[in-house]
Parts: C-alpha cells; sequence; structure tokens
C-alpha cells in the first residue's frame, strides 16, 4: 500500500518535470505563419500616435492591395525601454520587429558595428525630389538611407497674440533677435509679472536654431562635436540676458523643458508670452494647454540679420526595417506607402498633425482646407507658415557623437549658461566640450 | 533488473540526495550570476557593437577617470553615508517604541509605517517629484508659503542638498517601516528576564536601551547595515523618477547606476558599462567585507 503511494508520487513528480521541460521548450517558438494569407508585421514604437497613424494606413494598404494582406501588429514600449530592447535584439541577433521606430537622438547608436537595419535605398531614391531630403540624411551612413522621418520638425516661433496685441506687439513683423529682444523689454515693462519667452535649461529646442542659422551646428560636418564656437556663446548669451532681465523665465520642471508639467501649467495660464519649438510641438498645446485655444499664432523665426535661414529640421524619428524581418521586401513597400506616398503624407497631418516630408502635400487643398483639431487651435494656418519658410529648413548635423554631444548639453551646458551667476560662457563652453566622451 | 536496482539505490542515495536538493539553488546561481559576473568581466576589455566586438585592453578603465563618473560615485557614497546614518537609529528607536508595553494603537502605528514599503518606487517617486515641484503652486512650496518661505527649486537647484533631502525624504519614508520590522523581530528575540534583572539592579530606561537592546540587537544592525550598503550603492529607480529620467542638472542626482545605464544603455557601450559595473561591484563587496570583518562576522562564533 505505502510503497504504492510512493510509486504513484515518483510517477507525479516524473511527469511534473517531464511537462515543465517540454513546455519549457515550446514556448520559445511563435505562433507559426500568419492567419489566412495575411502577411504579420511586427511594430515596435513608443509612441501611441505613431501607432494610429500606421493602423490607418495599414487598414489602407488592405484595401488597395488584396492580394498582399497585411496583419499590423504594434507595440507600445516606454521611450528607453523600447530602444534598449531593440539594441539587445540587435547584440544577440533575435528577437527584434520588422519595423521600428527609432528616435533621432538614438538614432546613431543603432549605425554602428555591422548595421543590424536594412538600406531603404530602393524606395527612398525614387522619391528624393519630392521629399524634404534633409529627412532621410539624417537616418543614412555612407550613402545607405535606413529610416524615413516622420516630419520635417520645422523650428517655428509660437506667439500668445493675445498677450502680444494687449501690449500692442505687432507679432507678425518680428524679424531678427534684436526687434524680439526689443519686444520683449516692451512687453517686459508692460507686465512685470509676466515672461516674453521661456528657455529650456535642460533640452536643446528653443537654441538649436539660434546657432543654426548662423552657419553654426552641435557637430561639425566630419560628426565631431564643436559646441564650443563664437555662434554658440553668442546664442547663448542672448538667452542669459533675457532670463538674467526677466524677459525670458528658465522653464520649470526638472528636468526644465518644455514637456514638464509644470511648464504646461505655466504657459497654459498665460504667463508666457512666445516660445520657439518645432512644427511637432503643435500637438503638445493642443492636448496640454487648452486654454490658449484660439491664442497661439506659429510664426517664422526670427534670426540674427535678415536674409539668414529661419528654420531648421530638428527631432524626428525614423522609422526602419530591421535585417531580422522575413519579409522584407514587403514590410519596405509598407513602410514607403504610409510615408513617402501622398496619401500618407496628408495622413501625417491629419492623424498627428506634423509637417509632412513631401513637400506637395503642403499646398494640397486637402492639407490646407482639413478641419482638424489643429486648425481649430490656432488663429495662424500653420501651412502658411511652412510654405513661407519652404526653402529655408536647414539640416542638423548628426553622427556617432550626438547622443553623447546632447547629453552634455541638456545635462550640464544649457543649465549652467542660464542659472549660474556670472559665468564665463566662452570658457564653460570650451570646458564642457573636453568633456564629451564617444 | 540489475538496472532497475542500481537505479533504485541511486534514487535513495544518502550522498547524492544533498547535492540533488541544492542543484536548484546551484543552477539558478550558477545561471543567472556566475554566468553574468563572468561575462561581464570580459565585456569591460571590450568594445561591444553588433557583429564587431574586439578586445581593446583597459581603455574602458582608463576612460572611468573623469568628472562625471566622480560626480556619480560622490553622490552615491553621500547618499549611502546618510540613509545609513538616518535608516539604522530611527527605525531602531521606533521599534522599541512599538515593542513597549505601554504603546497604544500599536498595530495601526506599525501598519502607517509599513504601507509605503508596499508602494511601488515608480509610484512612490512620481508623487514625490510632484510634491516636491519648483512651483508656488506644488504641494512642498505652498505649504512653506504659509511661513513666509519663498518658492524653492528643490529638484536640481542651484544648491545640491535640495535634490539630495528629496531623495533622503523617499529612502525614508520607503524603508523605515522594513527596518522596523527587522528589529521587531530582533526585539522579540530578547528575553524578557535580561530587562527584569537589570530593572532589579536599579537600572533606568536608557540604561536597559543602552545595555542590553543596542547590543542585543547587534546582528540585526549588521545585517541592515549589509544590506543598506548596496541598496545605496546602487540607487537609480528614484534619481530615475523624480527626474522624469536619467538626467539631472549638472548631475545633481547621478548615481552610479545612473552613469552606467547612461553610457551602457543610453549611449549604447556595453564595455564601457561593463567595466563601470565591474567597479562598482568590487567597491560595495569590499566596502561590505571590510564591514563585516570590523564587525567581527566571520569569527566562528561560541
Amino acid at each position: 500500500m505505502k510503497t504504492k503511494v510512493r510509486k504513484a508520487l515518483s510517477l507525479l513528480s516524473v511527469i511534473l518535470v517531464l511537462t515543465m521541460l517540454v513546455s519549457a521548450c515550446t514556448t520559445g517558438v511563435p505562433g507559426g505563419a500568419a492567419e489566412g494569407s495575411a502577411t504579420e508585421i511586427e511594430f515596435w514604437t513608443f509612441q501611441d500616435l505613431h501607432v494610429e497613424f500606421y493602423e490607418v494606413m495599414a487598414e489602407k494598404w488592405n484595401e488597395a492591395n488584396p492580394d498582399e494582406q497585411i496583419n499590423f501588429i504594434p507595440t507600445v514600449y516606454p521611450f528607453d525601454d523600447m530602444h534598449n530592447k531593440l539594441l539587445i535584439a540587435f547584440q544577440s541577433g533575435v528577437g527584434a520587429p520588422d519595423l521600428v521606430d527609432i528616435e533621432i537622438g538614438k538614432y546613431a547608436n543603432f549605425l554602428r558595428g555591422d548595421i543590424q537595419l536594412l538600406p531603404l535605398n530602393d524606395v527612398v531614391e525614387p522619391e528624393l525630389d519630392n521629399i524634404v531630403k534633409a529627412r532621410v540624411d539624417i537616418y543614412s551612413k555612407d550613402g545607405s538611407f535606413y529610416g524615413i522621418c516622420f516630419h520635417v520638425g520645422a523650428a517655428v516661433i509660437y506667439y500668445n497674440a493675445e498677450l502680444c496685441e494687449a501690449v500692442g506687439i505687432d507679432w507678425e513683423n518680428i524679424n531678427t533677435w534684436d526687434e524680439y529682444y526689443a519686444a520683449g523689454e516692451a512687453f517686459k515693462a508692460a507686465n512685470p509679472d509676466l515672461y516674453w519667452t521661456s528657455v529650456e535649461s535642460g533640452d536643446i529646442w528653443h537654441m538649436w536654431p539660434m546657432i543654426s542659422s548662423q552657419g553654426s551646428d552641435m557637430l561639425a560636418a566630419d560628426g565631431t562635436p564643436t559646441i564650443a564656437t563664437p555662434e554658440m556663446a553668442k546664442a547663448l548669451e542672448f538667452n542669459k540676458k533675457m532670463v538674467d532681465e526677466g524677459i525670458a523665465v528658465v522653464a520649470p520642471g526638472s528636468p526644465s523643458y518644455h514637456h514638464s508639467e509644470e511648464f504646461y501649467q505655466l504657459m497654459n495660464s498665460g504667463a508666457i508670452a512666445s516660445i520657439s519649438m518645432p512644427m511637432w510641438y503643435m500637438d503638445r498645446f493642443t492636448d496640454h494647454m487648452p486654454d490658449l485655444s484660439g491664442k497661439m499664432a506659429i510664426a517664422p523665426l526670427p534670426v540674427w540679420e535678415e536674409g539668414q535661414p529661419r528654420s531648421v529640421g530638428m527631432g524626428g524619428t525614423g522609422t526602419s526595417v530591421t535585417a531580422q524581418s522575413e519579409n522584407a521586401d514587403l514590410v519596405k513597400r509598407f513602410l514607403a506607402f504610409a510615408k513617402l506616398s501622398k496619401e500618407g503624407n496628408i495622413e501625417v497631418w491629419n492623424t498627428m498633425g506634423f509637417d509632412p516630408i513631401r513637400t506637395e502635400v503642403w499646398s494640397l487643398p486637402e492639407v490646407t482646407e482639413a478641419v482638424n483639431k489643429f486648425t481649430d487651435y490656432y488663429v495662424t494656418t500653420p501651412f502658411e507658415v511652412l510654405n513661407q519658410i519652404k526653402d529655408e529648413i536647414l539640416p542638423v548635423n548628426v553622427s556617432d557623437a550626438l547622443p553623447a554631444t546632447l547629453d552634455v548639453m541638456k545635462n550640464s551646458v544649457l543649465n549652467r549658461a542660464y542659472t549660474e551667476d556670472g559665468i564665463d560662457i566662452p570658457a564653460m563652453l570650451e570646458e564642457e566640450q573636453a568633456k564629451i566622451q564617444y | 533488473m540489475s538496472l532497475m536496482k542500481r537505479m533504485k539505490s541511486l534514487a535513495y542515495s544518502q550522498k547524492l540526495a544533498p547535492f540533488v536538493f541544492i542543484s536548484p539553488f546551484i543552477i539558478v546561481f550558477l545561471l543567472f550570476f556566475i554566468y553574468p559576473v563572468i561575462s561581464t568581466v570580459i565585456m569591460s576589455f571590450q568594445r561591444v557593437l553588433p557583429g564587431q566586438t574586439e578586445f581593446i585592453g583597459f581603455t574602458n578603465f582608463k576612460n572611468l577617470f573623469n568628472g562625471d563618473f566622480y560626480k556619480a560615485v560622490t553622490n552615491s557614497v553621500i547618499y549611502t553615508v546618510i540613509t545609513i546614518a538616518v535608516l539604522i537609529p530611527v527605525p531602531l528607536i521606533l521599534a522599541v517604541f512599538l515593542d513597549s508595553r505601554m504603546m497604544v494603537f500599536k498595530n495601526f502605528f506599525r501598519s502607517v509605517f509599513f504601507i509605503p514599503a508596499l508602494v511601488s518606487i515608480v509610484v512612490a517617486g512620481f508623487t514625490f517629484r510632484l510634491i516636491f515641484g519648483e512651483m508656488p503652486t506644488a504641494l512642498l512650496n505652498s505649504i512653506l508659503a504659509n511661513f513666509g518661505i519663498e518658492a524653492t527649486k528643490w529638484l536640481g537647484g542651484a544648491a545640491q542638498w535640495t535634490t539630495f533631502l528629496a531623495l533622503l525624504l523617499l529612502c525614508c519614508w520607503r524603508w523605515t517601516g522594513v527596518n522596523i520590522l527587522y528589529y521587531l523581530s530582533g526585539l522579540q528575540s530578547i528575553p524578557g528576564e535580561l530587562y527584569e534583572s537589570a530593572a532589579i539592579d536599579g537600572a533606568d530606561a536608557f540604561q536597559r536601551l543602552r545595555h542590553i537592546t543596542v547590543p542585543l540587537l547587534r546582528p540585526v544592525t549588521i545585517y541592515i547595515l549589509t544590506i543598506s550598503i548596496y541598496g545605496g550603492m546602487s540607487m537609480f529607480l528614484e534619481s530615475f523618477m523624480l527626474f522624469a529620467g536619467n538626467r539631472s542638472p549638472g548631475g545633481s542626482g547621478l548615481t552610479i547606476i545612473g552613469y552606467l545605464y547612461r553610457h551602457g544603455w543610453e549611449q549604447a557601450n556595453i564595455g564601457y558599462g561593463s567595466a563601470i559595473g565591474l567597479v562598482m561591484l568590487i567597491v560595495t563587496l569590499g566596502v561590505n567585507v571590510i564591514q563585516l570583518k570590523a564587525s567581527g562576522m566571520f569569527k566562528k562564533e561560541g
């Protein structure tokens, strides 16, 4: 009796161990081929908005290509998690999705070693004349294009038109930084408790166009960091002066940038009259600062001297096809359909409010006359501005050194420039440049 | 038949049994600890890129000699020292109170102190971030305003102590209850007769605490000290949540792990990250071995 029980028990444990082993082995294998004939396209991103866009485009693709159905499977991860997971997937050679969004600040990390992304030249090259080339150049290496951007990310300036007009400032006719500064002085004199503008001591969007328009950049053309330049010093000293005089406020929040809850609150309360941010910032206003609806205007940025280019394409996310994709050809064609085609670019504006990279779209009635939350919110039409600065949108230099350079700018340089009393900016820039390790 | 027999004798072998029973631990230890440690050592001498991994000698270690790394180490060390200085005496005293027969609402206070430990650091960090906001409308600033104190930029402000204050408060809020629990269990093992005889000898409450409670709680204290050294040196998530990302003005909230994360992951330099991790392992292990040795934990008992 006793032995029987014992035998049964040992048998049971053996079965248990075996099933565990078997199940451990099988879980590694993915679900197998897709249901029906639809090809699965796995997509990773860090931004919900991008999923919305691709899902619309996947539907359109399936309507247009009945014999090449796709089954679009998006996954949204937090920003860092997604890039880290992708890095591990590439390092180990397994587990990457077919299609992936990589943010520009991280992109250089994925162009090192044996590149695990597929060149997109065959789909990009035929369209080069129709798109803003800088928006694929920033994701290229040695003549191969690896990613396609969502938007131009043109730098513009946002004015709170109501605040400006209350003190008689004609924001439409501010063309140079000197005029901008003079308007700021007048504004501060009339509203001692308010600020003319805000600068970020933990981010670079507000100051990048100020050096680009002078023909400078944070990286030299050969990709080495060049933050210790007279152009950079000029821009930072100009901003520092406005901060010291109370014309500008250092954006609240930690980090101090135009994406903090504190900043949204301050801006929304009508305490700041203008900020310099790229076009993609439009949806931050509509989503986080509802009280400014019907008050905000978009205008071209001021420059140091008239005639200088008034914008620069900043930020961005490149969608790329990974080398681990089993249906690379189809995935590539889908990507081109979503991001390079006319319909795709119209959808970029309609779902996300981004300035599309295909320039012909900017004057299409489908876009300029479309009514959406952005046209309801802003008192100016974004595309009017975009068409004015169309030929002045500068590219930025990108290299392996960008992540490390941005890191020093965001964590140290700008904070020191704007918050340390009596700082010698050129000397500080020399000191910080020496710190950049890449 | 003989095979069955041999199998049977193997299954009931007295010699083999202990190894079988500890094998799950050994396997997990080898697979998830020893193997990663060895590959960290190897990678710390490499430049690791997809498909192009090469040995580069001591370059990664040489790169450690820079201001940011010093800053990260200093921050971690200061944080560790202060958390230990607060999180050992305070929970000890509170535990003594909670253990006392005169205490009322014991269970209530125990739960109140312990509940924060159940809150995830992510949630706690986010809440503290809002409390320590720099706007006059943020919770702490709006309370201080009643006392005529001006709004302060707590996180990453000009003075670094404000950042540390937030980090330390978060840490104390979260861990006091856990340490109290350790001490309470330690207090339960102190025999009551010791206190009685001391009381008969005329020792007052403070003397009993000083000469009975504290010395007899020493094993618990050493345990807490050991895990706090490791916990303090490896602090990362608290700072990450307070600053909504691994960045803080002028590195005011940068820790060793934050530095590792920045270089290993954010800048995709896993070789350098391994070197940082290895240095940290050696330092924490070293400090703990010295500490344990000094407190006599390696001596044979009895």
